[in-house]
């Protein structure tokens, strides 16, 4: 049954005629499901079937308002539809449902050519977007423990709200004409589902201009920010994420920006640490 | 029974789900509410703002925990990594008992996130016993299980549901969370007589009642908590009231959800039911 209620809608939202052994599915439906005087076994599967695309489809669509918004729906539905038939959810969390979409849509160019690569920065926006919304939070390391460990000793790590972007195109604009203070959250314990929600218009794809951005998603006083990064203090906290010492990252950082001033450094970090964004490692 | 052990030995009133669009009445003019029931699920999370908002509400009102996911009746074992995250949810709230539904709805690691019917079979009813006293002794709280609304009936089914529900409450020695407007709903379904249902399951199990509205189709009812509680379901509930005594209810409103004071004022026509069951002493 399971697989028969996951199974791919028709374009009119019905159940497909034929199984995926090439069955009639009214005749594996009447099998195991009892008929009554109003509805036949397919009917009565086909309320599970809808449900569970709608509610699925509800929650993508709720996550990722501003792919909807660039690629449009005659895009948008068939990239999650089969992003859905890829990858069935594997947590009982609905809040987790999207997380291999930024990754789908780089291995599935043709779902958004020629947009590939704006849908893509959406895509990864929106999901550090959630991540920064319902992650955890970790004491931020004490500055003075920075300050008295020797660079070539100090390992450091981000709180685990954050993400690091780096995107082709100023797709924060978009995302963040849509963001929003409360996550769609699952709406009670009703095996039913709501109604579907109203396009919105906002900028295509093909009316953005590419241009380089490099963003720090993070949460601050349980609000989500964007906060652009220089390409150099990209590459400063790209290091130290990935376990660089703060010794081996800034040589790193002088060898690729050569007038990087240690004055400057210190002033990012500044920054970065009233925000609290280092851990321990 | 009003305060039994399934409910905690409590004896809460009337509430209503914590709902989004509420959250900022509810922060900003306070109401007196008896309680409010969260889906546990919403709040399975690391950090961040769901939390900063339970943690207020924590400091004001009872919270009782209600699940979407444990999927007693799934087949396979319980998933400990859930489990895990619901007990971090259990110490922070202090709920009394938890509930969630007798239904299955993942297969082989695959989440359909539905509330999907059993079939009744003796032998779904040990495997579902099983894994609910696994996870009340891991949890460490009494569990109430919930009747489903259904759409489908299996050829296999060997009793009726209300018979399924009570061998597996008795199997698992837990709680009973009566819905009856999803009573109501699966009997329009499956054309059976709800009052047969609300008065033969052990009345001495039910730690908390639900109460819903419905939408009505031409062929079928779907369960959609998108309306008030009409008459069936009142008169289901009264019913329900005169067998398990003064229990503690719950009005679920869950979509085209209308201001607090309404969603509150609907539930609290509840009360004129339990006054006519003055409450018991504790079992």
């Amino acid at each position: 049954m399971a697989s028969a209620i996951m199974r791919r809608l028709t374009p009119d939202e019905r159940t497909q005629p034929t199984d995926s052994d090439g069955r009639a599915t009214e005749v594996t439906a009447a099998e195991y499901i009892k008929p009554n005087d109003r509805l036949t076994s397919l009917e009565r599967l086909e309320i599970y079937n809808r449900q569970y695309w709608f509610r699925l489809l509800d929650c993508l669509i709720d996550d990722f308002p501003g792919l909807r918004a660039v690629l449009g729906d005659g895009r948008f539905y068939p990239l999650i539809i089969s992003y859905l038939e890829s990858h069935p959810s594997s947590s009982p969390l609905l809040g987790d449902l999207g997380k291999n979409l930024p990754a789908f849509i780089a291995g599935r160019k043709s779902l958004t050519a020629p947009h590939t690569w704006i849908a893509g920065d959406v895509a990864r926006l929106e999901w550090a977007q959630i991540v920064a919304f319902d992650r955890g939070g970790r004491p931020p390391l004490n500055p003075s423990l920075i300050a008295s460990t020797p660079p070539d000793k100090l390992t450091l790590r981000l709180q685990p709200h954050i993400t690091l972007l780096d995107l082709a195109y100023p797709v924060e604009a978009v995302v963040l004409r849509l963001l929003r203070k409360d996550r769609s959250l699952r709406n009670g314990s009703s095996n039913a589902v709501g109604e579907k929600h109203v396009p919105r218009k906002f900028a295509r794809a093909g009316r953005i201009s590419r241009r380089r951005t490099r963003l720090l998603v993070h949460r601050h006083e349980n609000s989500v920010y964007f906060k652009p990064l220089t390409q150099a203090q990209f590459l400063l906290l790209e290091k130290l994420a990935a376990g660089s010492t703060l010794a081996a990252a800034c040589d790193i950082l002088v060898e690729a920006f050569p007038s990087t001033k240690s004055e400057d450094v210190r002033s990012w970090f500044a920054s970065w640490q009233h925000f609290g964004f280092f851990i321990r490692r | 029974m009003p305060a039994n052990p399934f409910n905690g030995h409590t004896d809460y009133g009337v509430g209503i789900g914590l709902r989004v669009p509420h959250y900022r009445h509810i922060l900003e003019k306070k109401p007196t509410i008896d309680w409010f029931e969260i889906i546990s699920e919403n709040f399975l999370v690391d950090g961040g703002r769901p939390l900063e908002i339970l943690d207020l509400i924590l400091e004001q009102y009872r919270v009782v925990q209600h699940g979407v996911a444990a999927y007693f009746g799934s087949p396979g074992p319980l998933d400990r990594g859930h489990l895990r995250k619901l007990k971090r949810l259990v110490k922070r709230t202090g709920t009394p008992w938890l509930s969630d539904h007798l239904c299955w709805g993942s297969v082989d690691g695959r989440f359909t996130h539905d509330l999907l019917p059993m079939p009744y079979t003796s032998e779904a009813a040990a495997h579902t016993a099983r894994k609910i006293r696994e996870a009340r002794d891991f949890l460490e709280v009494p569990i109430c299980v919930e009747n489903v609304s259904s759409y489908t009936e299996f050829h296999i089914s060997e009793m009726t549901e209300w018979e399924f529900l009570t061998e597996v409450s008795e199997q698992a020695d837990c709680g009973i969370l009566l819905d009856v407007n999803n009573i109501y709903v699966s009997s329009q379904n499956h054309g059976f007589n709800p009052l047969d249902y609300v008065e033969n399951i052990p009345h001495g199990r039910v730690g908390q009642i639900h109460i819903a509205g419905h939408s009505k189709f031409e062929r079928f009812i779907l369960d959609t908590h998108d309306h008030p509680v009409l008459d069936p379901v009142w008169n289901l509930y009264d019913r329900a009231i005169q067998l398990a005594g003064h229990t503690a209810t719950l009005l679920e409103w869950d979509d085209r959800i209308p201001s607090f004071n309404e969603v509150h004022h609907e539930a609290l026509k509840a009360t004129v039911y339990l006054e006519k069951k003055p409450a018991l002493a504790a079992a």
